[in-house]
């Protein structure tokens, strides 16, 4: 037991123990201290000084101008105005609702406008700041920025917004941008063009504005900007300033676009031109078209159901995706795979009375006019459209042959347009159909694949494509839609050489009688003999039907009793002048009926400006007037007949 | 004449001391300057609010241990009542009741607590006859408890740990037995997870956030990132003076006050935060051999007490600031911006001084 009394010396004693107890413990929680400093300033200073610079400088993206597109003549046809947008970053709204309600105070918003608003939101980050309101005028931008400060996260932007001018005209050509979603965001990625795409909102969503995307876009610049806490800008410490990007022009001419377009009428169809010699497209029409307007700030709801519900589909690009069957357009390339393979070389002829018959079958495959045409040889079967020659001839060449000949003209392969999206269209062998419907080969498919009709299946594109083969004497130049890619600062054109794709060797003997008989299509006698009449220039040329709906045998097609929609694809092929081609181009309308009557008069009204710069009078009752099918005249065949 | 009358007045004045508090509070108005973004009018205030710490600390200083022992008593019976009347009648500011309107002027008396637990626990031990006895530690025990529960429910964190740490640095000075320390410590941390699962999920997910501020980037833990930020990217030698960018471009909040510390460690480094140190050491060491030279048990215990209480505030705030203690509101002393803490701390060093120079009076 201690003493209950104090002892002061034994207190003072335990007293400095613990005191110095407290000094040890004092030095050493110091020295723990001075440890965490030594970790944070030295160990760990790369790191913290990288977070101090992230926090302090902010990089602002600067965006580049986005490439003209220009046509041949310089009419523009795609470029960029700067407009006020009224935007809101929704994460830093309290309650939205209320805030647009207050916005529409100062500047008009409509449904639309809330509509779109609405869509942007499902499809972005709430830190984004997304536009309610665009092309706001002086007045509204002024009504707003006296009351900015009411309204947090709510900012008015200049942005540059992309304008057709043409609105509706070569739509599926010139193609439109839109709002970079989910997967142009991976696409980037994958490309690596992510950092370049900072600050852009908009992408190459279809067609030209879509397949020279990487030219038309620009290289971003950027502004080192030192922020502060609150995100504002407090000095720029250096810039680099953006690349605008390339401007395209392109081979087309608007005017010819138009005519075409106008040819048209309220019909549906593909027209594609080509110069042969160099591949350049001409013209590239789609119809119905649609104003690619629509489509920059986002499409609202209303116009894309009208659009896309549409029977007539103006959304398809019917050039690059539209399928048909090529019909008698097929006849010139059939002959000349029989005149190479050495069958039906002229005096060649056949004594046609109408109708095909396979050994040992009864069936009978007809030609378009009943009784037949006499005799026929080779050239002139092209001229009259004789199926029966060409059914001979199928059989005899045999599928195999047939397809791999024809197949060098770019049937069933990609023409490699320089727009995206292209269907390969279809060339039938037995294998492809082993492998479709597990079923062998007929001869009777041989039999009707020589006059275009059966499996094959074709693109307005590799129509006009093979057409612009033939016509210059089987050299293959790639088609392309751009012909120069200009620097916009420097005006430095990047020119797209023709270049050929491939070569076929054709005997210019066959090469010649082929030509004649297409030529003499346009001459009186021939199935297009009205498209040639009062023609300056001579036009080589073939018509086409495709059946849309089978017709029994022994049934009779009669046209004006045939629903619409059912009635026959109108198809026509030509080139001009015959001797030394500029231009070769494949017509389609859809349920248009004879290819000569209904798709012939497009194309020489095509032929016409391009070759004569001849510009249609204005007869625009006679272009939207529905073609009378029934008024079928005295060379205008009856349509094909398809097997059973 | 002069300086005879510099000498009288500074006949209290304990000379290494107070050049070290010079020292460190010049050290703070450059750090304030900077961290208020230049402000002449916050360097006014303070140099203001320097002046009048510097008057209570000479004040306290003159006063001797056995009038601040008189005093002990009644200044911790009034304390204790305001803090009642503040739970009662105080007025709410930022969400915690804190203040007394007394008309005249606002009194905050959980800072007069600061000042008044040690000298009331270094009071009740003086008077105990024997070596204390463990009543004697549940009685000072509750002394300490009870204004300390008061102050958390206002609730101020920083202050009730800083008054339950002077309380217990008594406590441990006055020879409380290792085991019950020990025990105490024990006990409590084989409690929590006892009681964790009586908590509410937000006062769970409160004390997770205070643990670990990471977790809560945007919100409660903001303030600790950007200043291991700020603190990290200043290196050895700093970024220099005014070119702190997280403090001049307003990354760092409460920086003029319980963050001050990182915007001194952003523009001065290690090596500004190392000779800091320097200083405050110096403080403490000086403050220790203070108490271990006292004469009295009431002088050396108070003299302990807010010695190792500087400490604490030092310690509590860089560790805070530095992200290995949680974020309580504590300031560093002499360097944070505002006028009662400079005052509260001024004049506990005034005691220490007074403790200092009144000691051979004493024996005498």
């Amino acid at each position: 037991m201690r003493p209950e009394v104090k002892d002061y010396l034994y207190e003072q004693y335990h007293f400095k123990l613990r005191l110095g107890f407290t000094a040890f413990a004092v030095i050493g929680l110091f020295v723990l201290l001075a440890f965490r400093f030594f970790y944070l300033q030295i160990a760990q200073y790369a790191h913290y000084q990288t977070l101090a610079e992230n926090n302090r400088i902010s990089l602002v993206p600067i965006v580049a101008n986005r490439g003209l597109i220009i046509d041949k003549n310089g009419v523009v046809l795609a470029h960029n105005f700067f407009v006020y947008t009224l935007e809101i970053t929704p994460s830093k709204v309290k309650d939205l609702e209320a805030t647009i309600t207050g916005l529409s105070q100062f500047v008009e918003i409509g449904a639309l406008d809330r509509k779109r608003f609405n869509k942007f939101r499902a499809q972005s980050r709430n830190f984004e700041s997304l536009p309610i309101r665009t092309h706001l005028n002086e007045l509204e931008a002024a009504k707003f920025a006296v009351n900015h400060y009411r309204f947090p996260g709510v900012e008015i932007k200049s942005r540059l917004f992309r304008h057709y001018p043409l609105g509706k005209l070569g739509s599926h050509m010139v193609g439109y941008i839109g709002r970079i979603n989910d997967n142009d965001l991976v696409g980037l990625e994958k490309s690596d063009q992510l950092s370049n795409y900072k600050g852009s909102d908009h992408i190459g969503k279809s067609g030209l504005e879509q397949f020279y995307e990487t030219y038309l876009h620009g290289t971003t610049g950027f502004q080192q900007v030192e922020i502060d806490a609150d995100g504002h800008a407090v000095r720029v410490l250096s810039s680099t300033s953006p690349t605008p990007g390339d401007n395209l022009i392109l081979s087309a001419d608007s005017k010819m676009q138009e005519i075409a377009e106008t040819a048209f009428g309220n019909r549906r169809g593909a027209l594609v031109a080509i110069n042969p010699k160099t591949g350049e497209v001409l013209s590239f029409v789609s119809m119905p078209t649609f104003d690619a307007n629509l489509f920059v700030d986002g499409i609202d709801v209303d116009n894309w159901k009208s659009l896309n519900d549409s029977l007539d589909k103006p959304l398809i690009n019917r050039p690059l995706r539209g399928i048909y069957p090529p019909g008698s357009t097929f006849k010139p390339f059939v002959a000349l795979a029989g005149l190479e393979n050495g069958k039906r070389t002229p005096p060649f002829s056949i004594q046609d009375s109408g109708f095909f018959t396979l050994p040992n079958s009864t069936h009978h495959y007809r030609d378009w006019k009943p009784g037949g045409h006499g005799m026929v040889d080779i050239q002139r079967a092209i001229t009259i459209s004789c199926d029966t020659f060409f059914y001979g001839l199928a059989m005899e060449l045999g599928i195999e042959k047939l397809t791999a000949f024809v197949s060098h003209f770019g049937f069933g392969r990609l023409s490699g347009l320089d727009i995206k999206g292209e269907s390969a269209g279809l060339l039938p062998t037995p294998d492809w159909k082993q492998r479709r419907f597990k079923q062998p080969w007929y001869q009777g498919e041989t039999v009707i694949t020589g006059i275009g009709q059966g499996y094959t299946l074709v693109t307005p594109m590799q129509l006009a494509q093979a057409t612009a083969i033939l016509a210059n004497n089987g050299v293959a130049m790639k088609p392309h839609l751009v012909s120069k890619i200009e620097k916009a600062i420097t005006g430095q054109p990047l020119v797209i050489a023709p270049l050929i794709q491939d070569k076929i060797a054709i005997n210019a003997e066959n090469l010649e009688i082929v030509k004649r008989g297409m030529v003499n299509v346009t001459l009186p006698g021939g199935t297009a003999a009205s498209i040639g009449a009062n023609a300056p220039y001579s036009i080589a040329a073939k018509t086409g039907t495709a059946q849309v709906v089978g017709i029994r045998q022994n049934e009779k097609y009669n046209a004006s009793s045939i629903d619409e929609r059912h009635r026959d694809h109108a198809l026509f092929i030509a080139y001009a002048p015959a001797e030394n081609p500029t231009i070769a181009l494949a017509v389609i309308v859809e349920n248009g009926g004879h290819g000569g009557s209904a798709a012939g008069p497009i194309a020489r009204k095509v032929m016409d400006y391009y070759l004569l710069g001849k510009v249609p009078e204005v007869e625009a009752a006679g272009a939207d007037k529905k073609p009378s099918v029934s008024t079928a005249r005295n060379n205008a065949p009856t349509p094909e007949e398809l097997h059973d | 004449m002069i300086s005879k009358l510099l000498k009288s007045l500074g006949k209290h004045i304990d000379s290494f001391l107070m050049t070290c508090l010079l020292l460190t509070m010049l050290v703070g108005l450059f750090v304030l300057y900077s961290a208020s973004g230049q402000s002449f009018e916050r360097l006014y205030a303070q140099c203001i609010n320097i002046i009048v710490a510097l008057g209570f600390m000479w004040g306290a200083a003159n006063i001797g241990p056995t009038k601040l022992e008189r005093i002990a008593l009644p200044l911790y019976v009034i304390g204790v009542l305001l803090l009642i009347a503040v739970a009662l009648f105080g007025s709410i500011s930022h969400g915690a009741r804190r203040w007394l309107n007394l008309g005249v002027m606002q009194i905050q008396p959980s800072e007069i607590m600061r000042i008044a637990m040690p000298m009331m626990l270094a009071f009740y031990f003086s008077k105990r006859e024997s070596k204390p006895v463990l009543a004697d530690f549940a009685i000072g025990g509750l002394l300490l408890v009870v204004p300390v529960m008061l102050i958390m429910k206002q609730p101020d964190l920083g202050t009730a740990l800083l008054v339950a740490a002077s309380g217990f640095y008594i406590l441990f000075l006055a020879g409380l037995s290792w085991k019950w320390l020990v025990g105490g410590i024990v006990l409590f941390a084989a409690s929590t997870p006892i009681l964790w699962p009586l908590l509410h999920d937000y006062q769970r997910r409160r004390i997770e956030i205070l643990l670990d501020p990471t977790q809560d980037p945007l919100g409660a833990g903001y303030h600790t990132i950007q200043a291991i930020i700020a603190l990290g990217s200043g290196g050895i030698a700093g970024k220099g003076w005014l070119n702190g960018t997280q403090a001049q471009l307003d990354f760092l909040p409460e920086r003029t006050t319980d963050f001050i510390f990182a915007v001194f460690g952003e523009e001065f480094g290690l090596l500004g935060i190392l000779l800091l140190l320097l200083l405050f050491s110096l403080m403490i060491m000086r403050g220790l051999v203070i108490a271990s030279q006292a004469q009295s048990t009431f002088s050396r215990l108070l003299a302990g007490s807010i010695t190792l209480t500087f400490f604490t505030y030092v310690f509590v705030n860089m560790g805070m600031v530095s992200g290995i203690l949680p974020v309580v509101g504590v300031p560093l002393p002499l360097v944070s911006y505002g006028g009662t803490s400079m005052v509260t701390i001024l004049l506990s060093f005034g005691i220490l001084m007074s403790i200092q120079t009144h000691k051979n009076l004493v024996a005498n």
